[in-house]
């Protein structure tokens, strides 16, 4: 509860803050056009030469995607911001001033900083979530569409893990600044059907790095093609990764010694 | 550049003088870069990531529609978007978003007080770079072509032209990204120009597919604008079967461009300069 009540107020402080710069809005909006834009060519250049893939129309591929935008727009916002802050602090020899104040060291860390303007982001691929189920035959029912919700919850707190597990990385190797690069790459593999990949990927992009559960499922609930095993699966997995990032958060912590004081 | 040639170096010297900074500075680079091995693997498998997706996709449909789209195989898909890696390899320059930083770090004022113009040691440095980048590169393409089976077979004509075309790339894409650079001399948001631009590339360069797979009007766009030089050029030189008057007409129309937009870039450096009021130093 207390964490909670923490990050609702940072939220408050970050809100704040962003709302200064409200040309970033406009910049945030052209970014998400280019974004859409370029995704719905690749689609129509793909679908212009096939007429599925790998059991996908055109009109659910369209809903994956937005999905993908969606969480994406949830990582830039939430995730990203914090972890990267986290990096240089790690760096610069900053992370002591949070680790002096009296509340979880992991939840201060989580919960710092917001970039709100991402907000854009999440919109767009909502907007594409909601085009695309408009086009695709018969209707998605409220079940669906908890299991929908419930599982991109799931989705963004394995992607969270998986940013923090790597991030506390950074307590051993310092420079750890392109793994930002490489979880970009790896997050665009959600884009197209995780069934489309050969089997090492695949696995690679379910349990190595958790885009497939984090995308690919969500989007499977909204097409109505999600199994409750494969649902049970992802949620089963998050509390193993849960309980995995905090021991090693804690693991990595006491490994560090701060660079700076 | 008149400002920073005021104080010119003795003619019989300036040219060695030139010689010796460029291959230092690759030197040096090579020396850093060999240092960040892990940094820059992390780097590249990200980079990765992106034309295996796309080759992934593209073999998909091939094999749903009997073998190949619009006559490109899946072997030839799987060769364009491997040589793919070393061409953006080769492309990845100091770019317009480190303009920004240049300036908002006072770093520039530093380097305007250099007998030398700054876009040197741009140049210099990541040409150094390159060489740690393709020779770790190449455990890298032995694996993908392991996994994907690339259909290649070039001609040494071929080959010779693809060398000189991915250095050729770098250039022009330097030129190109050093000039959109200049912008951050006026707004602190040259990102928005930044990103229109990379947009931009990715679909007219061949970057995220064979411009062949484009539709008509499109291909004819790409023709007169500079982005295919940069990625699209360079791998269909090495994959694709052009004949030997197109590879040197090809050549030659990179070179155009690459002259052109130096002087653009000339051109812009010197208005740029003017307006440039100092952050530290």
């Amino acid at each position: 509860m207390n964490a909670l009540r923490l990050a609702w107020l940072f939220l408050k402080v970050g809100v704040m803050n962003e709302l200064q710069y409200r040309v970033n809005f406009f910049l945030q909006l052209l970014q998400s056009l280019i974004q859409v834009g370029t995704g719905l060519i690749m689609l129509s250049l793909v679908y212009s030469h096939t007429q599925e893939l790998n059991g996908w129309t055109e009109a659910e591929l369209l809903t994956l995607i937005g999905v993908q935008i969606l969480l994406g727009g949830v990582i830039h916002t939430f995730i990203q911001p914090n972890m990267e802050r986290l990096l240089e602090d790690v760096q610069q020899g900053t992370l002591d001033y949070a680790l002096t104040k009296p509340e979880d060291a992991q939840v201060l860390v989580s919960v710092r900083q917001i970039r709100f303007w991402q907000l854009v982001e999440m919109v767009s691929g909502l907007v594409l979530v909601i085009v695309g189920l408009t086009r695709i035959e018969g209707s998605i029912g409220v079940l669906d569409a908890l299991a929908f919700a419930s599982s991109l919850m799931v989705g963004a707190l394995l992607v969270y893990c998986f940013w923090l597990i790597v991030t506390t990385g950074a307590f051993w190797v310092v420079r750890m600044e392109h793994v930002l690069e490489l979880f970009e790459g790896i997050y665009q593999t959600g884009r197209w059907p995780i069934g489309v990949y050969p089997g090492w990927l695949r696995y690679s992009v379910t349990f190595l790095v958790p885009v497939a559960f984090a995308v690919t499922v969500p989007a499977q609930a909204l097409t109505s093609r999600l199994h409750l095993g494969t649902f049970l699966l992802s949620v089963g997995f998050m509390v193993v990764l849960f309980g995995f990032t905090r021991w090693f958060w804690r693991f990595g912590l006491r490994r560090y010694s701060g660079a700076s004081a | 550049m008149s400002a920073i040639d005021s104080a010119p170096l003795p003619q019989a010297g300036r040219l060695r003088s030139f010689v010796d900074f460029y291959l230092t500075t690759m030197r040096t680079a090579v020396a850093t870069q060999f240092q960040y091995r892990a940094a820059n693997y992390f780097y590249m498998l990200g980079m990765v990531a992106e034309p295996v997706i796309y080759l992934v996709v593209w073999t998909t449909i091939a094999d749903s529609n009997g073998g190949s789209v619009n006559g490109i195989t899946a072997g030839e898909f799987a060769a364009y978007y491997i040589v793919w890696t070393l061409v953006r390899n080769m492309n990845i320059v100091f770019g317009a978003p480190f303009w920004e930083w240049r300036i908002r770090e006072g770093q520039f004022s530093g380097q305007l007080l250099r007998p030398m113009h700054p876009i040197h040691f741009d140049i210099a440095y990541f040409a150094g770079w390159k060489v740690v980048v393709v020779v770790m590169w190449i455990p890298l393409a032995v694996v993908l072509s392991a996994i994907f089976h690339p259909t290649l077979s070039p001609t040494p004509l071929e080959v010779v032209v693809f060398l000189i075309a991915i250095w050729g790339a770098y250039l022009l894409r330097t030129a190109v990204q050093e000039t959109i650079g200049m912008l951050n001399f006026w707004t602190t948001r040259g990102a928005a120009v930044f990103d229109l631009y990379m947009a931009m590339e990715l679909l007219l360069s061949g970057r995220l597919v064979p411009l062949q797979l484009m539709p008509g009007w499109v291909q004819t766009l790409a023709n007169f604008l500079p982005f295919k030089w940069t990625f699209g050029f360079p791998i269909e030189a090495l994959v694709g079967n052009m004949s030997t008057e197109a590879l040197l007409l090809g050549l030659g129309a990179q070179m155009l461009w690459i002259v052109g937009m130096f002087l653009v870039f000339r051109y812009t450096f010197r208005i740029a300069v003017r307006h440039y009021a100092a952050v530290g130093g």
